[in-house]
């Protein structure tokens, strides 16, 4: 029997054949891989995690891990260049290219694993949090294009002064509760004036008060930090999943918690959930999955069987307007009710008249239009070349003529 | 010919890299980075790499303390120069052979790895080469300073070296009859000093020292504050 046709694999470096693929990134995920390998997961700490290798106990979630904007960001403290910064107007970080000499201590410093080496321009690389955009009032494209409308953005005020003492908490687990009490309610008149009177632009302020993040994060406390023991006070939130109710067959028989399936029976144990978003503290997961499931549960009431039912919303510390709130941002997902981003104000953040007749994006290359000559410095030339046009293996009436098709 | 290698040459070696080092650093600094290959091949790295850097370290410092010290400074201090001598072969053979040894690991693993030998450019390959010709020289050189470690050939190199920083237009004459090895040692080192803004040699002058002293770290960076 003859070998099923398979495209070889070809290294992009060398343009040669390669016999095998070994090992990639993200070589292991969606359950590849046997369960003895998947289980030295740092998130299933404390747990009795041997039932998770049996078929029908076995779970998956997927977490989309992206730079975290730290308010103490790993990265830059690593940089021995000094090229890594936080922006003061939006809190984005950055690698300044020019600066980045390539000595990748902050591939190893970033936790989160979101630093990549660029192997051919010798320079490290991670997420702008498209930037531009940003500053245009526009949401990240990671975000837009999500077909799952996953993903919000939004301003938080914060006090920076509190920064040092929060990632300085002795207890890994008060590092959530920490990061909490930086953030600064927008919507407290107090708070909103000092921010202006700070320089906080107008508009940003009243970004913050309609920002869906400071909801989740703050009023509803279905938001946490990815991995906040690594004390770096993440700025990408993460809401834990409602995952099936393990056993169907033994749906009858699991805790039933005032008309509610307790969250204790969910297939992601909720102790992964808390080692991955709380360093290992369950109380504040178990609260944000109950008031998920309790919209759930207040929405099917009000839909199906048309009563609204203000107990199941008081039995998790809401009101029913909370609720419709949480469900018309988390459920109905409107663009404008996801991202609240307002434009950069970069009349405040530099000097226009330093900045003018720059060049923007360019590599390093000047004011590059596309084509850049070899540099005595070792730049790379970069040549706009037409697509070369591929010889055409059929005969075709269209080419019979003299043509430049299939002379190459 | 003598003259202009050894009384010349040197100072359009040295302004070539310093002019050319300001050059690429201000026009150019996208390019100003080491280059690291280790994510296309760990192996062979870390070893060649930690011999041929400490190595490399304290040839360096051997030679700038060495060439450059006054003589005066020496005697003065009591180190006679046949001690010194004997302190250059043996403290310089020692870092030679580990500079030897990793560079020549470095250059197998770059010649011969076809992802690394794709990604490199002509220039990596020809200052591996050129520092791995210069260390077999240096090397070479020991042995013959093993016939005279009373240490008289080397104080001709001293003030060849002084007399090139002071402008000393004779500086060349000093090492008229010294051995075929040191000249072409002398000429491949300067020849390194030539091209080294032009390769991947710059890293050495952004080596993060500072790093190990800097009281804490930027945090916020406001781009108002810097223009100001």
């Amino acid at each position: 029997m003859t070998a099923f046709p398979t495209a070889c694999p070809r290294s992009k470096i060398t343009g040669e054949r390669m016999e095998k693929i070994e090992m990639g990134p993200n070589w292991e995920e969606i359950l590849g891989g046997e369960f003895s390998k998947r289980s030295e997961d740092y998130n299933f700490e404390g747990i009795q995690k041997e039932i998770y290798g049996e078929y029908e106990n076995t779970f998956m979630m997927y977490l989309p891990r992206l730079c975290e904007h730290y308010l103490n960001p790993t990265c830059a403290a690593a940089c021995p260049s000094g090229a890594i910064y936080k922006r003061e107007e939006d809190g984005i970080v950055l690698i300044d290219q020019e600066k980045c000499r390539g000595w990748r201590m902050c591939v190893s410093g970033c936790p989160y694993k979101k630093i990549y080496y660029n192997w051919d321009s010798g320079k490290s690389e991670k997420c702008t949090f498209c930037y531009p955009r940003i500053e245009s009032g526009l949401p990240t494209v990671c975000s837009e294009t999500c077909v799952g409308r996953i993903r919000y953005l939004g301003v938080m005020l914060y006090d920076q002064d509190r920064i040092d003492a929060a990632a300085n908490t002795p207890n890994e687990q008060d590092l959530y509760q920490e990061q909490c009490d930086i953030f600064l309610d927008p919507n407290d008149p107090e708070i909103a004036a000092e921010a202006i009177r700070q320089g906080v632009p107008q508009d940003w302020v009243k970004s913050a008060q309609n920002s869906p993040i400071y909801k989740m994060a703050m009023d509803w406390k279905i938001a946490f930090p990815l991995h906040p023991e690594y004390r770096t006070l993440p700025m990408v939130w993460y809401i834990p999943p409602l995952s099936p109710i393990q056993n169907a067959a033994e749906a009858g028989a699991i805790g039933i918690d005032n008309e509610m399936p307790d969250v204790k029976s969910l297939r992601i144990p909720v102790k992964y959930l808390a080692n991955m978003l709380t360093a290992g503290k369950e109380e504040p997961v178990v609260h944000a999955l109950e008031r998920m499931l309790a919209m759930r549960a207040y929405m099917r009431s009000k839909t199906v069987d048309g009563v609204i039912d203000a107990g199941i919303a008081e039995r998790v510390g809401m009101t029913p307007e909370l609720i419709e709130d949480m469900y018309q941002i988390m459920a109905i997902a409107n663009y404008e009710d996801r991202f609240v981003v307002p434009t950069a104000h970069r009349e405040l953040a530099e000097d226009a008249r330093d900045i003018r007749s720059g060049c923007g994006f360019t590599d390093g290359n000047g004011c590059s239009t596309g084509t850049s000559k070899p540099s005595m410095f070792g730049g790379k030339s970069k040549d706009f070349r037409l697509p070369t046009p591929q010889p055409n293996p059929l005969p075709n009436p269209m080419h019979t003529g003299p043509n430049k098709v299939g002379t190459n | 010919m003598h003259d202009f290698l050894y009384g010349t040459y040197p100072y359009i070696a040295i302004t070539v890299m310093i002019l050319g080092s300001i050059a690429r650093y201000e026009r150019d600094p996208f390019t100003w980075k080491s280059s690291s290959s280790q994510l296309l091949r760990r192996k062979q790295l870390i070893m060649g790499s930690v011999l041929f850097h400490i190595g490399v370290l304290i040839i360096f410092a051997g030679h700038f303390v060495g060439l450059l010290t006054p003589t005066q400074v020496f005697d003065a201090i009591g180190i006679s120069h046949g001690a010194k001598q004997t302190l250059a072969v043996v403290a310089g053979g020692i870092a030679g052979t580990m500079a030897l040894v990793g560079g020549l690991m470095l250059f197998h693993r770059r010649w011969t790895d076809p992802r690394i030998r794709k990604t490199s450019s002509f220039a990596d390959i020809a200052i591996l080469g050129m520092l791995i010709a210069q260390l077999i020289l240096g090397l070479m050189t020991v042995f013959v300073s093993l016939g005279h470690l009373d240490g008289h050939e080397m104080v001709k190199f001293m003030s060849w070296a002084q007399g090139v920083v002071f402008f000393d237009g004779a500086a060349a004459s000093y090492i008229a009859d010294v051995s075929w090895v040191f000249k072409l040692h002398l000429f491949l080192g300067l020849t390194i000093f030539l091209v080294f803004p032009f390769t991947r040699l710059v890293h050495m002058l952004s080596a993060p020292v500072r790093y190990f002293v800097r009281p804490g770290y930027q945090i916020v960076r406001s781009r108002r504050e810097n223009n100001n």
